[in-house]
């Protein structure tokens, strides 16, 4: 098992036919993600990469039986994709675009809430890398070879830091059951208590890491999430020590702006809720290796 | 993107928000000339600063002449402020912001924020005005009102009323009050703040509601929505190396360290920063420059950290996921070689094609430490920063 998408789940691009979502969609097709067609308003009844592409979500899924999209469309457009994917009847959406303004995220989530929370969308980032489900699928942009199949489940904010995770835990030997980003924008999709309660109930996975940063209220949440609702292990690091207070470091939503949203009041906040803190980030593998060794 | 006062109270008052009387001036006499313009015996000429604390810093002066009007203006214009909140370079001051001077019976704090708990505008006020917002939370929590505004139909009269009643405002104001909270709240709305606060927001002596000061600040990923706000940007209340930057399309904080940082990602970034802390040393900024690394960015990274005088040091830290660490290798050689690079720099790539990588950077002609992982990096990068300063 792995959670948001397994081998075999059918998957939409939309903004299929640019660039950008070419060429992570030949990625994804190589890694076996079961790629069925693309949306391209406009473009609806040709082909790209040999397969269909179609002008709207609801065309492409009644052709295809798609369950999950990925968004590459470009920023001043990606909130109405997001939606129109939410109304197509998908189950899961990625968003990869980066640069979604905040009060166009805010109208996308008052959007989602006219369906019932179980017909409702799951929507992953913005501004994210995606998922993988290491061996099954990858929905996402992220280096599959990076990751190897195991029992880890991942959550982070950003790309290249999940990426340096992964692969201490491979040097480690350590394999991944899925690995989500959630993205660095202030309002996201689904946050680190979704997919922490997603990997409680997920067979395969074991221990989850979170990866979080500075800003929001997210990892303190999820942190009391974990106390409260959880058997699995949860190891989290936080990222940002050095950050000064009000100023963004890259992420729209990485800004210090008040109480608790600073590295050292949430690692405080991640220890009181028995999460095991990972002190550095060179000690991504060692931690996890030692809280694998306590639970075997 | 933050803007000036002046911007902030022009682009209110077209929502209806009321503000006093008031001009800019970019010379004495200009704000000689707006003193008789606005009429009356007194004015407060204002330094027009990206910075909260001007008034503690000497930024704000009551003038009772329009000779003393001239010379204040000759005094800040020119000058830097420094305030609490600027770091000790402070900000230029080259507009000044002319105004009459309300009877002010009492004051009010009104802000406007994106709340993250709950993904929605929250307006926060208090009946102890012109404090700092920190300052109120901390002395007296007990006198913040917050309304979280449903974006679907927006700040509706009743919670607006129910805001200015809870103020304790008199019963005549009430309606005045509501509507200037409301226009405060579409002018967030249609324009895509990320915060907007009016302290004080004050009562004056003949019963009329005014905003004192206005503060704005703009989602930068919805500028492209806003043509005119884009145009209030202004460059010289910037520090010059993240000017650079945001030019450049590379996502850059100046900070007082030695250590110069290049890394792809932001979350990584910050990561490269807390072991280089971790190690016992301090990072002069924070780089993120995308998720590609090419030769061309790379040079770009280089020439900006190395504009910073106080860097004794680079630790350039790339995973490359998407991309090839032998192609990065070959960026971060050429850029060496182009640049003639005085400090020592410490190279550390990870991902596809790492050996590769590594045996171009290791065989190449320039002067670099190379470091496998990310503690030997940072580790690396103090030390070489250490030893130079003590050579």
């Amino acid at each position: 098992m792995s959670i948001v998408i397994d081998s075999g789940t059918p998957v939409l691009v939309q903004g299929f036919t640019g660039r950008i979502g070419s060429f992570h969609s030949e990625e994804m097709i190589e890694y076996g993600t079961n790629i069925v067609g693309g949306v391209t308003p406009g473009r609806g009844g040709t082909t790209h990469q040999g397969l269909p592409v179609f002008d709207t979500v609801k065309d492409a899924v009644s052709a295809t039986g798609a369950e999950a999209s990925i968004v590459f469309v470009p920023p001043p457009f990606a909130a109405d994709a997001i939606m129109e994917a939410a109304d197509g009847g998908l189950r899961a959406c990625v968003c990869i675009t980066d640069g979604i303004p905040a009060q166009d995220m805010m109208r996308v989530k008052r959007y989602m809430r006219r369906y019932k929370s179980d017909k409702r969308m799951q929507l992953i980032g913005p501004n994210c890398a995606g998922v993988i489900s290491p061996g099954k699928a990858l929905l996402g942009i992220m280096p599959g070879h990076i990751y190897q199949e195991g029992e880890v489940g991942i959550i982070g904010r950003s790309g290249t830091l999940g990426y340096e995770a992964a692969s201490q835990l491979k040097a480690e030997g350590i394999g991944v059951s899925t690995s989500v980003g959630i993205g660095g924008d202030p309002i996201n999709g689904s946050s680190f208590k979704d997919h922490l309660a997603a990997f409680e109930t997920d067979p395969q996975t074991r221990v989850v890491v979170m990866i979080g940063e500075i800003g929001g209220p997210q990892e303190a949440e999820a942190a009391q999430f974990a106390r409260d609702h959880m058997n699995k292990p949860v190891v989290g690091y936080i990222a940002g020590l050095t950050a000064p207070k009000g100023r963004t470091m890259g992420h729209a939503g990485a800004i210090v702006s008040a109480a608790g949203e600073s590295a050292e009041e949430k690692v405080e906040i991640l220890r009181q809720c028995g999460v095991t803190v990972v002190e550095r980030p060179s000690e991504f593998g060692s931690t996890v290796r030692e809280v694998l060794a306590t639970i075997s | 993107m933050d803007i000036h006062e002046y911007q902030a109270k022009a682009l209110l008052a077209d929502f209806g928000v009321p503000i006093p009387p008031g001009g800019l001036a970019y010379s004495p006499e200009q704000a000689q000339y707006r003193a008789s313009e606005i009429g009356g015996e007194q004015w407060v000429i204002k330094a027009q600063v990206h910075t909260g604390g001007r008034g503690k810093a000497g930024g704000i002066r009551l003038c009772q002449s329009e000779q003393e009007v001239w010379t204040a203006a000759d005094e800040m214009l020119g000058s830097r402020l420094v305030t609490n909140q600027t770091g000790p370079r402070g900000r230029g001051v080259y507009r000044l912001y002319v105004e009459s001077v309300a009877d002010i019976e009492r004051e009010i704090y009104l802000g406007f924020v994106l709340d993250r708990a709950t993904e929605r505008v929250m307006l926060v006020a208090s009946a102890a005005g012109g404090m700092e917002i920190e300052q109120i939370a901390e002395e007296d929590p007990e006198s913040m009102i917050r309304v979280v505004i449903e974006p679907a139909v927006g700040l509706q009269a009743f919670q607006a009323r129910e805001v200015a009643f809870a103020l304790g405002l008199d019963a005549s104001l009430v309606t005045e009050a509501a509507n200037t909270l409301r226009a405060c709240y579409r002018s967030f709305r249609d324009l895509d703040a990320t915060m907007v606060e009016i302290n004080p927001l004050v009562v004056t002596a003949d019963g009329r509601i005014l905003a004192l000061d206005a503060k704005m600040t703009f989602d930068d990923n919805a500028l492209f929505k806003h043509q005119r706000i884009s145009e209030l940007r202004d460059k010289s209340q910037e520090d010059p190396r993240e000017m650079r930057a945001t030019d450049r399309g590379l996502s850059y904080v100046g900070l007082e360290g030695d250590i110069g940082c290049i890394i792809n990602g932001a979350g990584l970034a910050m990561a490269t920063m807390d072991m280089i802390k971790h190690s016992g040393g301090e990072p002069a900024n924070f780089l993120d420059i995308g998720g590609g690394a090419s030769p061309e960015r790379v040079a770009k990274a280089f020439n900006l950290v190395l504009s910073d005088d106080n860097v004794k040091g680079v630790l350039v830290n790339i995973f490359a996921g998407i991309n090839r660490c032998d192609w990065v290798a070959q960026g971060v050689v050429k850029a060496m070689q182009d640049l003639d690079i005085q400090v020592p720099v410490v190279v550390r790539l990870s991902g596809t094609n790492v050996e590769e990588g590594r045996r171009i950077l290791e065989e190449s002609s320039v002067s670099l430490i190379t470091a496998d992982t990310l503690a030997e990096a940072a580790e690396k990068s103090v030390a070489a920063v250490h030893q130079g300063v003590s050579a």
